[in-house]
């Protein structure tokens, strides 16, 4: 019974991990590549909550909701980059930190307007909305394996895309040394836009994944994005591997510190204890890693390398 | 020399008679303090929405004066609540300050706004505290205290002989109460009782934990954003058939747009529904749907609209004089206007003494509307909250 229980807390932690994963990876390389701190991020993934429900809405098919989702967050993030971000390039990191603020408040208010401020209704097809049976006696949401399926399918993707392409050489060695890259004759600006779109898609993807299942609202994505900051100086900026890791990790402590926590504290101090630290504890234990992680390394556990 | 001071008293006097009459054009300033950003600011619009509504009712004037009303932001923040009161206290020098949804951010904004002799309407967060020891001549409320609700709940689950409940409740403020309160009314052995993170998405890693335990029933308590959250996923963990939910705060005409079906069913306690048949309720619910495109106000609507008309009482029982605060605070005392509750009255810590429902989301009236709460039963008839015994004051 037990074991079980640790099992399903451990997919738990896994899904939480592979969703923190999808944001932290366009946030890390937008940050490594192109040095722009984009606290934007997040309303591309309430973007893609909100274009993939709404197809959903319109259109019946989840499918077809979930293919113009990403194209149409790719759009909106390309075109972010070309208005807005590209003239922030060379500004210090206070005035990229101003004008993505600007952008947070410019999404939530845009989407407040065409949706308004309540959250909008959003629901699983039938065909992802069961359980599957584990090991005899868990019962799994199938959706939340299949967020986990996508999470990993799309981080061997990129490891390929990064590893094995000449997109992904370029992206390297922009995320390692730009001016060398931009005075080898590549076009680091068209590099920029792309980097910028697929991040945006890949918050995109996060985001149309979670409208099932979380409420679909003005600011849903500030709630998730101090966790992917906090992902991306444990795993490292700039490095994918790290917000892998990171994402993983961060995925697991905050899980397992909400669901064994309390009782383990309850059973070696005593239930008082337990009650009163438990959960307070429960919530800063994310950040409490990240604290130690920027005490003792604090390049992070897998820095990208030349940087 | 001793004529010209005369001459001069005179004149003083006259212009004094002069002003007087100006009453008639004094206007009553009121700060409406709420969430407008954010995930709550759905609750804050709807807020607004009723206060502006009761302002049409009245005619645009408040107790027969010209009124003004200011809007801020508390960003669900108890630091920039308080913010934002004092610029309404000190800048704006409003008479009223009203509002506030979150518990933690009342007990930021109330004490100062009272210390500056200022009148406090609260229009949703009933912390203990304010209803006990930190009680305030210059507060008034139009809601509830945060135990009550719960206790109707817990109320209603111990008559109906449930036992094993899992509870789970935010870690602020508010949360703390609501389960104080839900275990001071039901005695049955209590499964297991989880504080979560204020505006955490994701409740899976707890519904699992849950779902170990193998309770009888779960009882929580998610206002807002909160609540879709948990409800969807609470649905989409399978545990809607597997243990019945009762819940506070958590379902109401706000969030069931968001969750539709998987709110179906679902048991609340109020001490107000969209279904009450009283004069002021039906006014007040026909004529938000006609003004706000057929959408159906929420609890925290009906209250900011009552805390209007309570105000529009207190001014019009000292005949528009503003400097008359004891004379207010008199007539405040009386509940002396149509509430969307139906009658009410005020205990001596300034909490109103009221009945409390069982509601409960049935299926809409047309097959495609959304469920609407209607109510089932009385649980509690004028109910006074317990913390009165530790408020000093006197009336």
């Amino acid at each position: 019974m037990n074991l079980v229980l640790v099992a399903e807390q451990t997919l738990n932690g896994l899904q939480l991990g592979v969703m923190l994963f999808l944001l932290a990876a366009g946030l890390t390389l937008v940050f490594g590549i192109m040095n722009l701190v984009n606290l934007a991020h997040g309303a591309l993934y309430m973007v893609g909550a909100y274009l993939t429900t709404w197809f959903y809405q319109n259109t019946g098919s989840f499918a077809l909701a979930v293919a113009l989702g990403l194209a149409g967050t790719l759009v909106v993030g390309i075109v972010v980059e070309l208005v807005a971000l590209r003239t922030l390039y060379e500004r210090d990191h206070l005035d990229q930190v101003l004008a993505t603020f600007g952008l947070i408040l410019f999404f939530n208010e845009l989407v407040a307007i065409l949706w308004g401020r309540s959250a909008i209704y959003s629901t699983l097809p039938p065909y992802l909305s069961g359980h599957v049976e584990l090991f005899g006696t868990m019962r799994y949401p199938l959706y939340r394996l299949v967020i986990i399926g996508i999470g990993m399918a799309v981080a061997v993707l990129l490891w390929f895309v990064v590893s094995r392409t000449r997109l992904g050489m370029l992206i390297r060695a922009g995320a390692s040394n730009r001016a060398m890259v931009a005075a080898l004759g590549v076009d680091i600006r068209l590099l920029y836009t792309i980097v910028f779109g697929f991040g945006a898609a890949l918050a995109g993807l996060a985001g149309l994944l979670a409208g099932p299942i979380f409420a679909v609202q003005p600011g849903m994505g500030e709630l998730i994005l101090i966790q992917v900051f906090v992902v991306i100086v444990i795993g490292g900026i700039g490095s994918i591997r790290g917000a892998f890791a990171g994402a993983l990790i961060v995925g697991m402590v905050d899980t397992m510190g909400r669901a064994f926590l309390k009782p383990v504290l309850s059973a070696l101090i005593s239930p008082a204890a337990g009650d009163a630290a438990g959960p307070a504890l429960a919530s800063m234990l994310i950040y409490l890693l990240m604290a130690a992680v920027l005490a003792f390394r604090p390049e992070g556990l897998f820095p990208s390398r030349g940087s | 020399m001793q004529k010209n001071t005369r001459t001069l008293l005179t004149g003083l006097l006259a212009a004094a008679f002069i002003t007087t009459p100006a009453w008639g054009q004094q206007k009553v300033k009121i700060g409406f303090i709420s969430t407008f950003s954010g995930p709550g600011g759905v609750i804050g619009t709807d807020m607004r929405n009723s206060v502006e509504l009761a302002l049409d009712h009245l005619g645009r004037k408040v107790g027969g004066l010209d009124a003004e009303i200011i809007y801020g932001d508390d960003q669900q923040k108890p630091d920039v609540g308080k913010q934002v009161s004092d610029e309404m206290v000190k800048k704006h020098q409003v008479n009223f300050v009203a509002g506030i949804i979150w518990s933690n951010v009342m007990l930021a904004v109330a004490p100062s706004v009272t210390q500056a002799g200022t009148f406090m309407i609260g229009t949703n967060a009933g912390p203990h505290q304010l209803a006990g020891e930190g009680c305030n001549e210059m507060f008034f409320t139009t809601s509830w205290q945060n135990d009550q609700t719960p206790e109707a709940m817990g109320k209603y689950m111990q008559d109906a002989g449930i036992n094993d409940v899992y509870i789970m409740a935010p870690n602020y403020a508010a949360g703390k109460d609501m389960l104080t309160g839900f275990k001071r009314t039901f005695k049955g052995r209590i499964a297991g009782e989880v504080y979560t993170t204020v505006n955490q998405p994701d409740y899976q890693a707890e519904l699992a934990q849950l779902r170990a335990k193998n309770p009888k029933a779960v009882f929580v308590f998610y206002p807002g954003g909160m609540g879709i959250n948990f409800l969807k996923q609470y649905s989409e963990a399978g545990l809607r058939g597997q243990f019945p939910l009762y819940s506070v705060y958590t379902v109401d005409e706000l969030t069931i747009p968001a969750v539709k079906h998987a709110a179906l069913g679902q048991l609340e306690t109020r001490y107000w529904s969209q279904d009450l048949k009283n004069e002021a309720n039906v006014k007040f619910v026909g004529d938000y749907r006609k003004k706000y495109g057929g959408k159906t106000p929420s609890f925290y609507g009906a209250q900011s609209y009552d805390g209007i008309m309570l105000i529009d009482s207190a001014v019009r029982g000292v005949k528009g004089n503003l400097a008359d605060k004891k004379g207010m605070i008199a007539t405040m005392r009386k509940a002396d206007y149509k509430s969307t509750r139906g009658k009410y009255s005020y205990g001596h810590n300034h909490f109103p003494i009221q009945n409390f429902y069982l509601l409960k989301a049935v299926a809409g009236p047309a097959t495609a509307s959304d469920p609407v709460m209607e109510v089932q039963k009385t649980v509690f008839a004028n109910y006074k909250d317990s913390y009165g015994k530790d408020c000093k004051m006197k009336w």
